[in-house]
């Protein structure tokens, strides 16, 4: 492994569209997808010494499936044994907690608890156990209706029995991935947003890719397109090799003072579809409740239904009845990439010099790091060699998770603009600017939480308006005539 | 140096917070601190965009800015110490309170600690809306806090959601600013407020739509149209660049429900007895807080009358066992 040096971070600058800096110039390889597996991915690769160039075809990172997952890090005690997810979950979370410290970046040492309501639930749990054992997730533990009250007094007095898995725990979704791909830059990457794949051609061992914003070459492709993964393999192969279903999960999040409620992760006895309604504590502070899991053709629709955020409420109350009394601060969806395989579908093509890495649904966030290692060694093994560089910058990222010190603890962090959420008018700056900087509403939310809170911008807008104005795609404002 | 007691902090430099800190003085106690998370004092009527204000306290008509200006000063000069920028962030059970301002995490000691956090309205995801989550879904108090704070418009023709008196509040202030609302919508059979009062709206061809309900909003970026469902049961499309929710306030009463305070959970306000003190008798709870949704005017009489009681306990001429009062 390399270690971590002194080496000033390259000087860097907003990706600007106008700019066709990347014409012309020849890349080791092309990310095309920077959601949470294009950022490590990116990350990987550049560590390892190889010319990156990351291809986002959304206005900002992160913009697809990654901007809607549930945040937990996971063991991989109910993944298939023996199957690439599980051994990708395992090495990404191992790899998690290496470079955690490092990099900044939180854990929320939650634990989980598989629920059963029912005696029919209560013995599927034993199954949970065997799985887990094979998982090599060894400390997990029945405990009794009795123990779980004691251990979640919370809990509704339905609960039947359950299953412990201590090292569940829950992380940051966004800035996870953000500090990866930060790091990547820092070290050499080089990103490219607003950048979207019109056609590709590959010819004597090197790629032509024609895009909105000109020609790339590389020597190698790596489609980590997420949501739109068959649609690009198509684009460079002709025809794809998996076919993605889109499956959307709505969820509400409650207002901090319901984090209280419980500790550990609460997940239901899943069954074939899907792992079911999680209720578990972010990373920020807050509850989560979600997600739902809807097969529909859209990629991008993540509309939110009244009926079934209602449901989602219900469930919730069911579960923990005293969230009753708590308020709902936020709701969203996020849609996965399914296929029609249960496994990921990871495939490397060595005739062509491309690696697909698609169906990478829920479990992505904590396989992320796995994944890039391993889809580097099928790299390797394609007979590609870089050397590592072994003085690497590490990021400089501003936390959101409530147990790391946030800015507004800090001097000079230019007084709370979002009171709700505690965030500066420095860590807006912050967001504002930079190699990643924030060029939409959205992307300024996910950076800082700026309006992400119970008043949902009723105290901020004004000020956040101010400071964004000349800054955005989309502006929040315009002046009075 | 920035002192790290005081006898009594007010939290909250609106109406009410401005009126018990001045009241306070003149009641003679030493050192009262009014700590306000904004950079200027005053509060919502900063930005409200309808008058009057000051009727009760000046005699006068004032507008929102000029009346909370004429507040602030009174307390200046009353001496006050009012800590702009600085916002509270946690309460501890002897009146400790953990502060933040530019300078970073700063604690202040005090004897009592008054509660003056005011109301919001209930934003879009508390309300459980379907649809897509573009920009441009707001709060009136957002939208007026653009528009007279920062001479901003959030777009050009919102659709206003309910007909509380805010909402005719909140059509004003678009007009104010050059904006065209498509149309107000109520859910209920007639307008909450006044019901002459959506005459002022349908004259300047704004429809009022009652028995209406909004199903989703609809846009990618940035709003395109709301889905209504009509009396009928018929469900209509109707274009517009912006949503702005109006009304439903709840008490800011994060504070108080994190320090373990005891909570009405159907007002979302802090519980508290006779003499207005929360489930701990060191905070009081006042103003919006307490029973949304009063007028400037209210909060400001109301904190009067509360000066006294927290005299009264800083004398120790209070009870010392909490009951929860009704009221």
């Amino acid at each position: 492994m390399p270690t971590p040096g002194v080496k000033e971070p390259r000087k860097l600058m907003p990706d600007d569209p106008s700019s066709d800096r990347i014409a012309g110039e020849e890349f080791d390889v092309v990310v095309i997808g920077s959601g949470v597996v294009g950022c490590a991915m990116a990350r990987r690769f550049t560590l390892e010494g190889a010319r990156v160039l990351v291809l986002e075809k959304a206005a900002d990172i992160l913009d697809g499936a990654s901007k809607g997952n549930s945040a937990i890090l996971h063991t991989g005690f109910d993944a298939e044994p023996g199957s690439l997810e599980q051994h990708c979950i395992q090495a990404g979370y191992e790899e998690y907690l290496q470079v955690k410290d490092e990099l900044n970046l939180p854990v929320l040492e939650s634990g989980a608890l598989v629920v059963a309501w029912n005696a029919a639930e209560a013995e599927m749990l034993g199954g949970i156990v065997d799985k887990a054992r094979a998982n090599s997730v060894r400390d997990v533990q029945h405990l009794s209706s009795a123990q779980l009250l004691v251990k979640e007094p919370g809990l509704s007095k339905k609960a039947f029995a359950a299953v412990e898995v201590p090292r569940e725990f829950v992380i940051d979704p966004w800035t996870t991935p953000y500090t990866y791909l930060l790091q990547a830059i820092e070290n050499g990457a080089t990103v490219k947003r607003d950048t979207a794949v019109i056609d590709a051609d590959f010819a004597a061992g090197l790629w032509q890719i024609e895009t909105n914003r000109g020609k790339i070459t590389a020597r190698t492709v790596i489609n980590c397109a997420g949501l739109y993964g068959d649609l690009l393999e198509q684009k460079l192969l002709g025809q794809s090799a998996f076919e993605i279903r889109p499956r959307k999960g709505q969820f509400l999040v409650f207002d901090k003072s319901a984090s209280r409620l419980i500790d550990s992760i609460i997940l239901p006895v899943p069954n074939e579809i899907t792992k079911g309604i999680v209720v578990c504590r972010t990373i920020f502070g807050n509850l989560l409740v979600g997600p739902t899991a809807e097969e529909q053709q859209s990629r991008d629709d993540a509309s939110v239904d009244a009926n079934t955020l209602q449901a989602l409420h219900n469930k919730g109350v069911e579960i923990i009845p005293e969230l009753a009394n708590h308020s709902v601060t936020a709701t969203y969806a996020g849609i996965r990439p399914a296929t029609e395989f249960k496994d990921y579908c990871i495939q490397p093509y060595a005739e062509q010099n491309y690696i697909s890495v698609g169906g990478i649904r829920s479990t992505g966030l904590t396989a992320a790091l796995g994944i890039a290692s391993h889809v580097f060694r099928l790299y390797q093994a394609m007979g590609n060699s870089h050397n590592q560089i072994d003085n690497f910058v590490v990021p400089d990222v501003l936390p959101l998770a409530e147990s790391l010190e946030r800015n507004w603890s800090k001097p000079g962090n230019g007084g709370i603009v979002c009171h709700c959420e505690l965030v500066t008018r420095h860590e807006i700056e912050q967001a504002l600017s930079g190699p990643l900087a924030a060029n939409s509403l959205a992307g300024l939310k996910r950076r800082t939480r700026a309006t992400m809170g119970r008043c949902q911008g009723f105290y901020c807008s004004a000020e956040l308006s101010e400071m964004c104005a000349n800054r955005l795609q989309i502006p929040l404002s315009e002046p009075l005539t | 140096m920035k002192s790290t007691q005081c006898q009594v902090a007010i939290i909250g430099a609106g109406p009410g917070g401005l009126s018990i800190a001045t009241e306070l003085k003149k009641l003679g106690v030493d050192h009262v601190a009014l700590l306000e998370r904004e950079s200027t004092a005053g509060g919502i009527p900063r930005h409200c965009g309808h008058s009057p204000f000051g009727m009760r306290e000046f005699r006068r008509v004032l507008s929102g800015a000029e009346y909370t200006r004429r507040l602030t000063a009174q307390a200046e000069k009353a001496g006050v110490e009012i800590r702009l920028a600085t916002t509270v962030t946690e309460l501890g059970q002897c009146g400790e309170l953990s502060l933040s301002t530019n300078e970073g995490r700063q604690q202040l000691k005090a004897e009592r600690v008054v509660i003056c956090s005011g109301a919001r309205e209930k934003p879009r995801a508390a309300r459980l809306v379907s649809g897509a989550r573009p920009q441009a879904v707001m709060t009136t108090g957002a939208l007026q806090s653009m528009i007279y704070l920062k001479q901003q418009r959030p777009c050009k023709r919102p659709v206003i959601i309910g007909s509380e008196m805010v909402a005719f509040s909140a059509f004003l202030s678009c007009r104010h600013a050059g904006m065209k609302p498509v149309a107000m919508i109520e859910a209920g059979p007639v307008v909450s407020w006044w019901r002459l009062a959506a005459l002022l709206p349908r004259l300047l061809g704004t429809p009022v739509l009652t028995n209406t309900s909004l199903e989703a909003i609809e846009g990618k970026d940035k709003v395109r149209a709301v889905m209504l469902k009509r009396p009928s049961g018929e469900l209509a499309t109707i274009d517009c660049d912006g949503v702005i929710f109006t009304g439903q306030f709840i008490g800011e009463s994060t504070l108080a429900t994190m320090a373990g305070f005891a909570i009405d959970t159907v007002t979302n306000s802090p519980l508290v007895d006779a003499y207005g003190r929360c489930s701990n008798i060191n905070y009081f709870a006042s103003g919006n807080l307490r029973y949304p949704l009063k007028t400037a005017g209210q909060c400001w009489r109301e904190g009067r009358d509360m000066a006294s009681l927290v005299k009264a306990s800083l004398d120790g001429k209070l009870p010392d066992r909490w009951a929860q009062t009704n009221a």
